[in-house]
Order: C-alpha cells, then sequence, then structure tokens
C-alpha cells in the first residue's frame, strides 16, 4: 500500500519514465560504480585466479593420466612384443629341432641302407660263385660222364678203344 | 489533443517492431540456410550471428524507445 | 494518466516497476540506499556464492555450482581469447565484471516484484561509456596516432574513402549508445510487456490468455536475459579488437 502511494506520487512527480528521472542517475551511478569496483575486486583477486588454477590443475591432471596410459600403452606393446618374439623363436627352435632329428635319422637311415646294400652285395657275389663252381663241378662232371659213357657205349659195340681217343673223341664234340 | 497525436506517433513507432523482426528473422534465416549447407563451418560463426541479430534488434529497441518515450515522457 | 485508466477498470502501470525508492524512506540523493543499489547488491552476492563459494572446495572433479563458475570462466575466456586474441586477456577480468553484472542482475531482475538495475539507462550508460573510454584510450596508448587508421578504410577505392571516413567515425561514437540502449531495451521491453499482460489478467474473460502470455514472454525473458548479457560482452571483445588491431 505504501509501495503503491509511493509510486503513485513518484509517477505524478517525475516524468513518465523512470529511466529519465535524472534526480536518480546520481544514486544510480553511484551504487553501479561501487558493485562493478567491489566485483572487479572479487574476481581478479579471488574467484579467477581460483579458477584457473583449478582448471589448470585438472588439466595437468588430465594431461599426467593421458602420459601415464601411454606409458602404460607402451609398455603393453613391448611385452606383447616381447612375447610374440619368445614365441617366434620356441617355434624356430621347434622347427630346428624337427629338421635336426630329421637329418640325424636321415643319415642312420641311409648308412644302414648302405650296409644292407653291402651285406646283399656281398652275398650276391657269393652266391654268385658258389653257384659258378657248382657249374664248373656241373660240367666237368657232365664230361666224366660222357667219356664213361662214351667208353661203356664203344665196349658195348664191341669195339675197343683205348682211353685217351675216345677222351680227346669226347672233348672235341663237347667243344663242337 | 496533443497527448492523442503523441500516443498515436507512439503506435506508429511500434512498426518498427515489426520491421525489426523482418530483420531478426532474415539474419537467423540466412544463417540456418547456410548451417545446413555446411553444418561444420556453422559452430565458428555463432557469434557473427548473435552480432548480427543484437544488430537487427538494436533498431527494433529504437522504435520501442520512441513509442515509450512518446508515451510516457512527451 | 493512472486515474483515467482506473476508472476505465484496467489498471496499466507498466513502468512503475522501474521506479528508484529509497529502502529506508526519505529523499534520492546519491548516497541513499535505494532499490536499486539492494538488487546491485544482491548481484554481487549472487556473484560471490556463485565463483567464490562456488569454486571453494577445489575439486578435480567439480561440484554441481564449481562446474557453472567454470562453464562461465571458460565461456567468457573463450570468447576474450577467440575474439580479441591472447594480447586481450588482461582485459579478460574486466570483461568477466561486466559479463557477471549483467547476467546476474538480469536474472535477479526475473524474480517476481523485483528490480533490475540494468532496465535503468543510467546503469547500462555507465557500462557502455566505460567499455567505449576503455576501447578508445587503449587504442590510442597502443597505437598511438595509427589508432585513427580504423576510420580510413583502405581498401576501398581512394575517392569514397573520405565519405567513409565520416560514417565511420559516426558509427563509432554512435558504439556507446546502441551499446547501452540495446541492453536497457531489451529488458525494460520484456518487463513492461510482462507488465501490461499482468493488467489485462485482471479482465475474466481473457485472464486466462493474458496467463499464458505472461509465461510465454517470462521465458522469453530468460533467454533474452542471457542474450543480451552474452551480446553486450560480445561486442565489448569486438570493440576491444579494434582497439588492439585497428588493422583487421
Amino acid at each position: 500500500m505504501a509501495t503503491e502511494t509511493l509510486g503513485a506520487d513518484a509517477a505524478a512527480a517525475a516524468p513518465g519514465m523512470p529511466q529519465l528521472d535524472f534526480s536518480t542517475w546520481g544514486n544510480q551511478i553511484f551504487w553501479l560504480i561501487v558493485t562493478l569496483v567491489v566485483i572487479y575486486m572479487v574476481l581478479s583477486r579471488v574467484a579467477l585466479p581460483r579458477i584457473a588454477g583449478i582448471l589448470a590443475e585438472r588439466q595437468g591432471t588430465i594431461t599426467n593420466d593421458i602420459a601415464a596410459a601411454e606409458d602404460l600403452k607402451v609398455k603393453a606393446q613391448e611385452a606383447e612384443a616381447a612375447y610374440d618374439k619368445a614365441l617366434l623363436d620356441a617355434r624356430t627352435e621347434a622347427h630346428r629341432i624337427v629338421a635336426e632329428a630329421k637329418a640325424e635319422i636321415q643319415s642312420d637311415l641311409d648308412a644302414a641302407i648302405a650296409k644292407a646294400d653291402a651285406e646283399i652285395a656281398a652275398k650276391a657275389a657269393e652266391s654268385e660263385k658258389a653257384i659258378a663252381d657248382i657249374r664248373a663241378g656241373a660240367a666237368v662232371a657232365i664230361e666224366e660222364v660222357a667219356k664213361d659213357t662214351a667208353k661203356e657205349i664203344v665196349a658195348a659195340m664191341g669195339g675197343s678203344a683205348d682211353a685217351a681217343s675216345i677222351t680227346a673223341a669226347v672233348d672235341a664234340r663237347l667243344k663242337g | 489533443m496533443e497527448g492523442e497525436l503523441a500516443h498515436i506517433g507512439a503506435g506508429l513507432a511500434a512498426i518498427g517492431s515489426g520491421a525489426a523482426a523482418i530483420g531478426v528473422g532474415n539474419v537467423a534465416g540466412n544463417f540456418l540456410a547456410g548451417a545446413l549447407r555446411n553444418p561444420s563451418a556453422a559452430a565458428g560463426q555463432t557469434a557473427t550471428l548473435f552480432i548480427g541479430i543484437a544488430f537487427a534488434e538494436a533498431l527494433g529497441i529504437f522504435a520501442f524507445l520512441v513509442a515509450l518515450l512518446l508515451m510516457f515522457a512527451v | 494518466m493512472a486515474d483515467k485508466a482506473e476508472t476505465g477498470g484496467l489498471v496499466f502501470h507498466p513502468m512503475d516497476q522501474f521506479i528508484i525508492q529509497p529502502i529506508f524512506g526519505g529523499d534520492v540523493t546519491w548516497y541513499t540506499p535505494t532499490n536499486a543499489a539492494l538488487w546491485m547488491g544482491l548481484s554481487i552476492v549472487a556473484i560471490i556464492l556463485l565463483l567464490v563459494v562456488g569454486s571453494s572446495k577445489r575439486g578435480i572433479v567439480p561440484t554441481r555450482s564449481q562446474s557453472i563458475a567454470e562453464l562461465a570462466y571458460g565461456f567468457v575466456y573463450k570468447m576474450v581469447e577467440d575474439i580479441c586474441g591472447k594480447e586481450g586477456l588482461k582485459f579478460f577480468p574486466y570483461i568477466m565484471t561486466l559479463f557477471m553484472f549483467i547476467v546476474c542482475a538480469n536474472f535477479l531482475g526475473l524474480i517476481p516484484t523485483s528490480f533490475t538495475p540494468t532496465s535503468h539507462f543510467a546503469v547500462t550508460v555507465v557500462l557502455a561509456l566505460a567499455v567505449f573510454i576503455t576501447v578508445t584510450v587503449v587504442g590510442f596508448v597502443k597505437n598511438g596516432a595509427a589508432f585513427l587508421g580504423l576510420f580510413w578504410v583502405s581498401s576501398a577505392p581512394l575517392p569514397l574513402r573520405p565519405v567513409l571516413a565520416i560514417i565511420e567515425v559516426i558509427s563509432y561514437f554512435v558504439r556507446p549508445v546502441s551499446h547501452s540502449i540495446r541492453l536497457a531495451g531489451n529488458v525494460m521491453a520484456g518487463h513492461a510487456v510482462i507488465k501490461v499482460f499482468a493488467g489485462f489478467a485482471a479482465i475474466a474473460a481473457v485472464s486466462p490468455v493474458a496467463v499464458l502470455g505472461i509465461t510465454a514472454m517470462y521465458g522469453l525473458e530468460v533467454l533474452v536475459s542471457f542474450i543480451q548479457a552474452y551480446v553486450f560482452t560480445i561486442l565489448t571483445c569486438v570493440y576491444l579488437k579494434d582497439a588492439l588491431h585497428p588493422h583487421h
């Protein structure tokens, strides 16, 4: 109610727009300057440095965390590389061992085969010799049998012939 | 009589608000058209948009002020 | 005029809300605590609560008020840095002061029955003149007479340059006028329109529409309060850029 009458009074006294009532300008400008100075002091002395500090600190923390994460990532990559390398080494080693074993077995096998071949060859030679002996023996035996048979046949025929001529004749026939 | 004329003048001055509305709409509409063609460049130009809107609107505010002066201060 | 309106059943006092009244009675002299002084003081309190008390925990993970404080800081800081460059950061506390004062005064003024200091030309003219004087002084101190090159558009054809120089000088001196009237006019217009709608709400037939209108206007005013503070600040930055780098 009081403000209502006050407002009416002021409206009656002042021009219609309170903004153009220049009698209040000094008051407003004074309080505005006080306000701005106080805000400026508060901001520049306390608030802005503090917020800048907070933001810088957060930025620092984030940067450090990112750096740490980067570090860990590099470490993980190194570990992975080492693991891969170990795996590769193990694989190469295994290959090498397999190859070695294969080579060894191969050489053993080759030696055994060679030995067996030699033995077989020896046996074959021996057998051939035996066969040759037998063959030679058989030829001599056939000669004697032929001479004996010829002698008997000559005797049975009633002829007489000395052994030497019969032998010569048989020899000649056998050779013929 | 003079007071009534002042009120008519205030009403005429209020037309200026409509003109300012056209201006602001023009600025915002052209910005939107440009932003839809090249959305990646739009973010950097919002400050320019607001400055343009402010300049267009200031003139409407001047018209409003003239209306107020005619209504209350004459 | 008030009497005339009351006889018609409609009570329009759209401008009464802007009247400066002493809190403790008496005449309004230059030091009297008035409602303007009270709401300016409340905006100081709001700024201290937000920026000083809000950030007092210095958390790496911010609380709600701290993140608003950081948001306001980053918003203005980035604006100054983008427009004025690194040199402009010297003026960051000054521009932050302007922004925080205007935004707090505007938002506090939206509380019903409150008073809005920024709706008065006395306030905005001082703010705009402070910017104007700062810009002019900084321009001449940093660039000397070369600051006058701002008015001599060297990219224009020679015969046009004197004409353009006159226009540039006029627009330079109109800057504080438009700078101040834009802010006060916007705030005043919004409040006056809400008051006019409130006057219509007295008529039963249109009161639902009027109340809806008040609600809509209030939402628009919240937006305007912030945008006008933003515009005032960004124009300050633009003017400051002219002073720091007059040759574009």
